[in-house]
C-alpha cells in the first residue's frame, strides 16, 4: 500500500458540527473580505486619512485572514495536500501579517486616542468662544444704549427733559420695573422723590438724608445693591406674593458752576448728589449683571453733566434777563435825567431873562423914588425896597451862579490884580455892620504876601466877603481876625482834607486865608452840612434868618476852582469858628504892572470919549441903526452908517479904524463882511477891528465870530458905559470878547 | 401948572410907563445919549422907529392875507421889527415879536395872526403913550423948564 498524501482527520467529523463550522467560516470569510471593502469605500469618502499603510497591512491581515477561513472550508473533509499547503501557507502569511499589525497598532492606537483627545478641547474652546462672542456682543449692546441714552439726554437743555428721558431710556434699556429719582431738598436735610418711570405724579414722599443705606450710596462712584425693603426702594405698595427685584442705587453728581473753575476735576468735597433707584421686574430671576451696573454708572455720570449744562444755560439766561432789565432802567434812567437836564436849562434860560427884567424895573424905579422929594419915613422905606431887591437880585444871581457852576460851565476870569486890596475892600464893605455890632475888625496880611495875584478877582472878594460876612453875621460880641499869608507846604497839609494834594509849582502860590470870630461857634455834628446847599444850620437858624444857606456853598465851589480847599473848625457852641481856605493864585510876570485896572466899580477908566475916531456902523435895522450912530456920536466919534453887506465892502477903508457889524441869526453875511476885510487888508496895523453886535447869548456866534476872524463880540443891548469901556478895551488890547 | 408940578408928572408918567412894561431901560439910554450936539436925538429915532414899524405891519398883514404864506418872510420882517422894537427899549412889542417868530417857527397860521394883533395894538399902545410922553416935554420947554435926567443904577 502506497501511503497516501491525504490528510485525514484526527476524527471523523461529526455532520451537523461540521456543517455549522462550515456556515461559520464561510462567514467569517465574508466578513473578512467585505471589512477591507467598508474601509476602503469610507476611507476614500474622508478626505483626510493618515494612515494609508496601516490600512493596507490592515487590509492584507484581513484578507489573509479570510482567505485562511476560506481555505478551511476545504479541509473539513479529505482534502488534497495541495489544499493543505495552500492552507499553510495562507495560515503563515496571516501569521506573519497579524504580528506586523499587532505590532504597528502598537504605535497607531494612542495617536488615534490623542485625536480624539485633541478633537474634544478644541470642542471645548470653541465653545468658550463662543460664550465670549456673546460677552462682547452683549458690552457692545451695552455700549450702544449707553450711546443711545446719553445722546438722548445731552439732546436738550431742559432739567425736566433730561431726568425723564434718562428715566425712561433706562428703563427700556434694562427692562425695569421702576425707576426713581431722589433730589435733595432746598435745606439739603432730606431726599425728594422727584421723577418716577412708572407713577405719573409722584406725591412728595421725603426721605431724611442720613441714612445709612444712603451714605453708603453716596460715598462710592458704583451702583451699589440695595436692599428692597429700604426706603428708597419701596416705592409700590406690595401686594401678597411679590418677590421684589433686586434694587441697585446710584449717587448722581449736581455740579455747580463754582466747580469748573478749578482747572483740574476737582474733588467732590461739598457735594450733592441725587439718587437715582432702579428696580429689577420682580418675580424674575434676574440678577443685575456686572455690565449692567457700568451702563447704570456711566448714565449717571451722564445725566450729572446733563443737568450741570442745564444749570448753567439757566443761570446765563437769568443774568441776561437781569442785564436787559438793568439796560432798559439805566436806559429810562437816563432818559429821565436828560429830560431833567433840558427841563433845568429851559427854566434857567427862561429865568436868566425873567427873572432879571424885573428886578430891573424894580431896582431902577426905587433908584428913581429915591432922586424925589420924599417925606424921611418915605426915604426910608425906599431905601429898604431898595436895600431888599438888591439882596434879591444877588441871590437871584447866586442860584444861577450856582447852577452853573454845578454844571461845570462856569469859568474863572483870570487877570492880575491887588491883592491887598482885595482884603481892604472887603474889609471896607464889612466894617459898617461890624462897627454897629460893635465887633472889632483886624486884617493881619503877612509881609510875604504879594502885592498882585494873578486870579479871579472878583470871585476870590466873593469868597473872601461871603466868608467874613458869615463871621460878622454870627458874631454878637468880641472882634473877628482876618489873616492873610503864604501856606508853606507843610502847613498845606491838613489831616482834615486827605484829598487835598497841593503841589507847589513854580509862578504859583498857595494863598491861605484865616478868619477868626468869637461868635456862637458850630456843633461838631453840624460842620459837615455847612457847605452842603440849602441845608441851614437849626440853631442859626432860630438865631437871624437871613441866610439863604447857598453862599457856604457856592464859596466851596468857586474855592473848588481855584484848586484850594476851604473849611470850618470849631470847638463847640459858643466857643467861636475860624474858617479857613486855601486858593492857588498865580504870581504875575511883572510886579509893577501899568496896565492894572482894579476895584472894578471905578466906571471910568480909560479914555471918555474919542475924537475924531473913524468908525463904520453896518446895520441892517434903520432904528437900530440911529440908535448905534446916536451912541458913538455921543462918545465923540466920526461915524459913517450902511445898511447893507454891499454898501459895506464899498464904503470900508483904512481910514475906518473900527468896524461894527450886526450880526443877527438869520443872516450870515456879517461873517463874510469880515472875511472880506481880512482879505482887503492884509497888514494887520491898516485893518479896521471888527466887532460883532448880536442878540443872542449863546457860544455858538460867539465861536463863529471868532472863526471868522472878528475882533470882538458885544452882546445886545449896548448902553453907553459898556459902548464907552468897550472902545477903549479895544483900542488899548486890540481884542475884546466880553464874556457871555 | 407950574414947571416943577409938570416934571413930577412926567416923571411919574414916565415910571408908569416902566411899571407896565412899555418901556424899559434901553430908552432910558437914548435919553442919555440926547445933548446939546444932538438934541433931537430920541425924537428923531423914535419917529424913525414910528415909520418902520408901519411898514412892517403893513407888510405882514399883506404876507399873513396871502393864501400860501410864506413863513421865511414872515420871519424875517418880525425879526426886523423885535429889533428896533429892543432898541428903543419898547419892550412889550418886542416880547410880542419873540412869540411871534416862535409860531412861525411852527408854521401855526392862527397863532401868527393873533400875534399880529397883539403886536399891532403893543404899538398902538407904544406910539400913544410916546406922544403923550413927548407933548408933555414940549410942554416943560415951552414952560422954560428942562427935562429932568433920570439916573439910574443897577
Amino acid at each position: 500500500m502506497e501511503s497516501c498524501n491525504c490528510i485525514e482527520p484526527q476524527w471523523p467529523a461529526d455532520e451537523l458540527l461540521m456543517k455549522y463550522q462550515y456556515i461559520s467560516d464561510f462567514f467569517i470569510a465574508l466578513a473578512y473580505f467585505s471589512i477591507p471593502l467598508e474601509l476602503i469605500y469610507f476611507v476614500k469618502k474622508s478626505a483626510v486619512f493618515p494612515y494609508r499603510w496601516v490600512l493596507v497591512q490592515f487590509g492584507a491581515f484581513i484578507v489573509l485572514c479570510g482567505a485562511t477561513h476560506l481555505i478551511n472550508l476545504w479541509t473539513f473533509n479529505m482534502h488534497s495536500r495541495t489544499v493543505a499547503i495552500v492552507m499553510t501557507t495562507a495560515k503563515v502569511l496571516t501569521a506573519v501579517v497579524s504580528c506586523a499589525t499587532a505590532l504597528m497598532l502598537v504605535h497607531i492606537i494612542p495617536d488615534l486616542l490623542s485625536v480624539k483627545t485633541r478633537e474634544l478641547f478644541l470642542k471645548n474652546k470653541a465653545a468658550e468662544l463662543d460664550r465670549e462672542m456673546g460677552l462682547i456682543r452683549t458690552q457692545e449692546e451695552t455700549g450702544r444704549h449707553v450711546r443711545m441714552l446719553t445722546h438722548e439726554i445731552r439732546s436738550t437743555l431742559d432739567r425736566h427733559t433730561i431726568l425723564k428721558t434718562t428715566l425712561v431710556e433706562l428703563g427700556r434699556t434694562l427692562a425695569l420695573e421702576e425707576c426713581a429719582l431722589w433730589m435733595p431738598t432746598r435745606t439739603g436735610l432730606e431726599l425728594q422723590l422727584s421723577y418716577t418711570l412708572r407713577q405719573q405724579n409722584p406725591v412728595g414722599y421725603t426721605v431724611p438724608i442720613q441714612l445709612p443705606v444712603i451714605n453708603q450710596v453716596f460715598s462710592s462712584n458704583h451702583a451699589v445693591k440695595i436692599s428692597p425693603n429700604c426706603p428708597v426702594a419701596r416705592l409700590r405698595p406690595l401686594a401678597g406674593k411679590y418677590m421684589p427685584g433686586e434694587v441697585v442705587a446710584v449717587r448722581v453728581p449736581l455740579l455747580h458752576l463754582s466747580n469748573f473753575q478749578i482747572n483740574d476735576w476737582p474733588e467732590l468735597s461739598t457735594k450733592r448728589y441725587a439718587l437715582m433707584v432702579l428696580m429689577l421686574p420682580s418675580d424674575s430671576a434676574r440678577q443685575w449683571h456686572v455690565h449692567e451696573l457700568e451702563l447704570v454708572e456711566v448714565v449717571a455720570d451722564q445725566v450729572a453733566v446733563a443737568l450741570s449744562h442745564a444749570a448753567i444755560l439757566e443761570e446765563s439766561m437769568r443774568a441776561r434777563d437781569l442785564l436787559m432789565q438793568q439796560n432798559i432802567a439805566l436806559d429810562s434812567a437816563r432818559r429821565e435825567a436828560e429830560t431833567a437836564i433840558r427841563a433845568r436849562n429851559d427854566f434857567l434860560a427862561v429865568m436868566n431873562h425873567e427873572m432879571r427884567t424885573p428886578m430891573h424895573a424894580i431896582i431902577a424905579l426905587s433908584s428913581l423914588l429915591q432922586e424925589t422929594e420924599l417925606t424921611p419915613e418915605q426915604r426910608l422905606m425906599v431905601e429898604t425896597i431898595l436895600k431888599s431887591s438888591n439882596l434879591l437880585a444877588t441871590l437871584i444871581n447866586d442860584v444861577l451862579d450856582l447852577s452853573r457852576l454845578e454844571d461845570g460851565s462856569l469859568q474863572l476870569q483870570i487877570g492880575t490884580f491887588n491883592l491887598h486890596a482885595v482884603f481892604r475892600e472887603v474889609l471896607n464893605l464889612i466894617k459898617p455892620i461890624a462897627s454897629v455890632k460893635k465887633l472889632l475888625v483886624a486884617l493881619n496880611l503877612a509881609p510875604d504876601l504879594p502885592e498882585y495875584a494873578v486870579g479871579d478877582e472878583k470871585r476870590l472878594m466873593q469868597t473872601l466877603l461871603n466868608v467874613v460876612g458869615n463871621a460878622v453875621k454870627f458874631t454878637k460880641e468880641g472882634n473877628i481876625s482876618i489873616t492873610g499869608f503864604v501856606a508853606k507846604s507843610e502847613s498845606l497839609r491838613d489831616s482834615r482834607a486827605p484829598e487835598f494834594f497841593p503841589v507847589p509849582i513854580e509862578n504859583h502860590f498857595y494863598l491861605r486865608v484865616q478868619v477868626r470870630d468869637s461868635g456862637s461857634g458850630i456843633s461838631p455834628q453840624d460842620i459837615p452840612n455847612l457847605f452842603t446847599k440849602f441845608a441851614q444850620n437849626q440853631a442859626i437858624a432860630l438865631r437871624n434868618s437871613s441866610g439863604s444857606g447857598l453862599g457856604l456853598a457856592i464859596c466851596k465851589r468857586f474855592v473848588n476852582l481855584m484848586e484850594g480847599h476851604i473849611w470850618i473848625e470849631s470847638e463847640g457852641l459858643g466857643k467861636g469858628c475860624t474858617a479857613i481856605f486855601i486858593v492857588k493864585l498865580g504870581i504875575p510876570e511883572h510886579s509893577n504892572d501899568s496896565n492894572l485896572s482894579f476895584i472894578p466899580k471905578m466906571p471910568v477908566h480909560g479914555q471918555t470919549n474919542f475924537p475924531g475916531l473913524k468908525v463904520l456902523v453896518m446895520d441892517e435895522n434903520g432904528v437900530s441903526r440911529s440908535v448905534t450912530k446916536g451912541l458913538l456920536l455921543h462918545l465923540g466919534c466920526d461915524v459913517m452908517t450902511v445898511s447893507s453887506v454891499e454898501e459895506c465892502f464899498q464904503v470900508v477903508s483904512h481910514e475906518h479904524q473900527v468896524v461894527f457889524m450886526d450880526v443877527c441869526v438869520p443872516g450870515i453875511d456879517g461873517y463874510e463882511v469880515a472875511v472880506h476885510i481880512h482879505d482887503k487888508f492884509t497888514r494887520r496895523h491898516e485893518r479896521p477891528l471888527i466887532v460883532a453886535l448880536t442878540g443872542s447869548t449863546d457860544n455858538l456866534t460867539k465861536d463863529n465870530c471868532m472863526r471868522v476872524g472878528m475882533d470882538g463880540v458885544i452882546l445886545k443891548p449896548v448902553s453907553l458905559e459898556k459902548m464907552r469901556s468897550v472902545l477903549s478895551d479895544l483900542l488899548e488890547h486890540r481884542v475884546l470878547f466880553e464874556s457871555m | 401948572m407950574e414947571v416943577g408940578q409938570m416934571q413930577r408928572r412926567l416923571l411919574e408918567y414916565t415910571k408908569s410907563l416902566f411899571m407896565e412894561g412899555v418901556l424899559d431901560n434901553q430908552f432910558l439910554q437914548l435919553q442919555q445919549l440926547q445933548d446939546e450936539s444932538n438934541p433931537d436925538f430920541v425924537a428923531e429915532v423914535v419917529s424913525l422907529f414910528f415909520a418902520d414899524s408901519e411898514r412892517l405891519l403893513n407888510d405882514l398883514t399883506r404876507a399873513l392875507d396871502q393864501p400860501t404864506i410864506d413863513f421865511k418872510m414872515v420871519d424875517s420882517h418880525v425879526h426886523q421889527l423885535k429889533g428896533s422894537s429892543s432898541s428903543i427899549g419898547a419892550e412889550r412889542i418886542k416880547n410880542a415879536c419873540v412869540a411871534f417868530r416862535n409860531f412861525c417857527e411852527e408854521q401855526n397860521i392862527e397863532g401868527c395872526m393873533s400875534c399880529l394883533q397883539q403886536v399891532k395894538q403893543e404899538y398902538c399902545l407904544v406910539k400913544n403913550k410916546l406922544e403923550t410922553l413927548f407933548r408933555m416935554e414940549q410942554q416943560i420947554v415951552a414952560a422954560g423948564g428942562s427935562i429932568p435926567m433920570m439916573e439910574l443904577s443897577f
